[in-house]
């Protein structure tokens, strides 16, 4: 093929045959690849060589920094800027300050949750080469794809053709970028 | 082309319980059969008298919004003794109901319980407007409301800054943390849905605005990993997060001194009163819901059963609730905590009281009855008599406390205004309206969470090899 490939995509019917063929490549020696489908499916995570997702630990330091940062807040304003003696209470009140401690937490945990996720997975990206193969438009609907790119060292645009047919995929298309 | 659907049939699954889902579905069916509600272009008669009529409702609630702002808080039934009358009632139980959204999407999610895949999407929409509608409320009833930035700590010229030992801005963070993860936890997982969207809107416009509001999904193996992970920290992160916010709203009345309010037991009482109001809603919405649009299928009778099941032991926590506070006034040899107990109950306000209890204690007992949890009538009325139950329970609350505290020479009566009414069947119209608006626009059942229910969504492990 003379043009420039992004890579081979193979389309599937059920979750099954496609991480079947995801597990396949990964013994075969492709890293450089993605499998596409409706749905989550956990096995093709472990399937695509995926130890870790990074998150986990992002959300601990967005805890973290919100819990240090509503104390903070609090602790400031109520014993450095503006003291004031109410019921009695010492200027370092802890105990009223918890809930928007925890209120404080639980937001910066949860946005950092959201927008480390979307971060992580360069989203949004609203063009990719897999959009250009028209069936595509269907594995937001009921069809699984398996695409191999063609950054893979192991990569050859016949050896992996041959590699995805042999699978029984419904059709194997080229991804052009 | 649409795949032929089998005719619903009364199948059970190995339990004898009704299915999660019904069956003969395929991922392709269900992605249809939702996403039909959303990408037809037809706009339906009865959308649009339903739209009409609720936003009359929220034009009441604009005109009654002016009204205030031009004239002030005097239009309401307020005064001294009863400084809070609608206004507080109305917020805590807007934001009851918001609750039982979260905990459907996040609590049962960590409960592992599938049938909450088809009610999460809608009970999410309807916690984010009903918190929407609370949220007007701490701000309306302001003297100055033009000034509610004030409640947020900012470094102003006057060198002050809010009070954080006061309930009133743990509130002010505990429902603003709320509206902004329950606003993300529902627009995350929104995005793949959306993708869906845009790989079948009919129109440019669909599919450009789709697609921006998608983030370019495509359904990557890797990307759902990350999804998953964050989906489920996000659902660990709301348990906590709703019990705290109903908490924090029951700390309203608990920090105060008044009989009635000054009790230990609001803040597990408020919250299991939000969840079981929440369901109330959830039910009261789904019923017709699923009637006009077909979606027996996904909201089955499994669905609605359990929700009764919730709604019968939430509602037996706050008839507990109200056995101990009776109680506990008696047993507190308290003056005034006894004369509060009989005066809800013997006073100018019983009427409240035990139109109270009849409500949310005696017709509620009815869901001890398979019949009465399976038939879709009866469970409506439980529901919207439940939704009710609760509104007065806020009333009793609020009211009853405030009128007859301490001194005598203090007490007053509370008299609601024909602006308190409006402003509250106002934000009904604001709440319908959005919800109206959502079921039109956005899918409102979790389409891949429902394809995962599917039998043939699942892998198995690696057979060990030979």
């Amino acid at each position: 093929m003379a043009e420039p490939l992004y890579g081979l995509m193979a389309e599937f019917e059920d979750p099954k045959a496609l991480v079947e063929a995801t597990r396949r490549a990964y013994e075969h020696g492709y890293r450089d690849m993605d499998a596409y489908s409706p749905i989550p499916i956990e096995e093709l995570t472990e399937a695509l060589g995926i130890h870790r997702t990074g998150i986990a630990p992002l959300v601990l330091l967005g805890g973290i920094v919100g819990c240090v940062s509503g104390y903070g807040l609090q602790y400031w304003v109520a014993a450095i800027a503006y003291p004031l003696n109410v019921g009695g209470r010492p200027f370092n009140s802890w105990p009223s300050f918890v809930p928007v401690t925890f209120e404080m937490t639980v937001l910066v945990a949860a946005l950092t949750a959201v927008f480390g996720m979307l971060a992580l997975n360069r989203l949004p990206m609203l063009y990719h080469p897999v959009f250009n193969v028209p069936r595509f438009a269907l594995a937001t609907r009921d069809r699984f794809f398996l695409c191999i790119e063609a950054t893979d060292p192991k990569f050859d645009p016949h050896a992996t053709r041959e590699f995805l047919e042999s699978f029984a995929p419904r059709e194997v298309s080229e991804v052009v970028p | 082309m649409p795949e032929p659907v089998t005719p619903v049939t009364p199948g059970t699954d190995p339990y004898g319980e009704p299915p999660v889902i019904a069956p003969g579905h395929t991922f392709g069916s269900i992605t249809d059969k939702i996403s039909a509600i959303v990408l037809t272009s037809r706009v339906s008669v009865g959308w649009l008298g339903g739209i009409g009529i609720a936003f009359l409702f929220f034009l009441i609630f604009n005109v009654a919004v002016v009204y205030l702002m031009w004239k002030g808080v005097g239009i309401w039934g307020i005064n001294i003794p009863i400084g809070w009358g609608f206004a507080i009632v109305n917020f805590v139980w807007w934001i009851g109901i918001g609750h039982a959204g979260t905990l459907i999407s996040a609590i049962l999610l960590l409960l592992h319980q599938k049938w909450r895949q088809s009610i999460n999407r809608f009970a999410e929409a309807m916690t984010l407007f009903a918190v929407a509608c609370a949220g007007v409320f701490p701000i309306l009833h302001l003297g100055r409301p033009w000034l509610a930035y004030w409640l947020t700590p900012y470094p102003n010229t006057m060198t002050v800054w809010p009070q954080f030992r006061s309930p009133l801005i743990w509130d002010v963070f505990a429902v603003s943390t709320y509206l902004t993860v329950s606003l993300v936890f529902w627009y995350v997982g929104l995005v793949p849905d959306l993708a869906t969207l845009r790989d079948r809107a009919h129109s440019k416009a669909g599919r450009v605005i789709y697609g921006i509001m998608s983030l370019g999904w495509r359904g990557s193996g890797r990307h759902w990993a990350r999804y998953e992970m964050a989906y489920l920290l996000l659902a660990g992160l709301a348990t906590p997060l709703v019990v705290s916010v109903h908490t924090v709203v029951s700390f309203d009345f608990a920090i105060a001194i008044v009989p009635g309010w000054h009790t230990t037991i609001f803040p597990p009482y408020f919250v299991a009163g939000a969840i079981y109001s929440g369901f109330a809603m959830v039910l009261t919405l789904a019923i017709p819901i699923r009637a006009v649009y077909g979606l027996q299928d996904f909201v089955t009778m499994r669905h609605l059963e359990n929700m009764a099941k919730v709604m019968l032991a939430t509602g037996l926590i706050v008839a507990y609730g109200y056995v101990i506070e009776a109680f506990m006034s008696f047993y507190s040899a308290d003056t005034f905590e006894r004369y509060m107990t009989l005066n809800r109950m013997l006073g100018p306000y019983r009427g409240a009281y035990w139109a109270l209890i009849l409500t949310n204690v005696i017709i509620p007992q009815s869901l001890w009855f398979k019949r009465v949890r399976t038939s879709v009538v009866p469970l409506f009325f439980v529901a919207l008599v439940v939704n009710t139950g609760m509104w007065l329970e806020r009333f009793v609350i609020v009211v009853t406390s405030l009128h007859r505290d301490f001194d005598p020479s203090s007490w007053g009566m509370y008299y609601p205004t024909v602006w308190d009414w409006a402003t509250f069947l106002g934000t009904i119209g604001l709440f319908s309206t959005l919800l109206f608006l959502f079921i039109r626009l956005l899918p409102m059942i979790s389409i891949f969470e429902m394809r995962g229910l599917l039998p043939q969504a699942e892998v198995g492990r690696e057979p060990e090899k030979a």
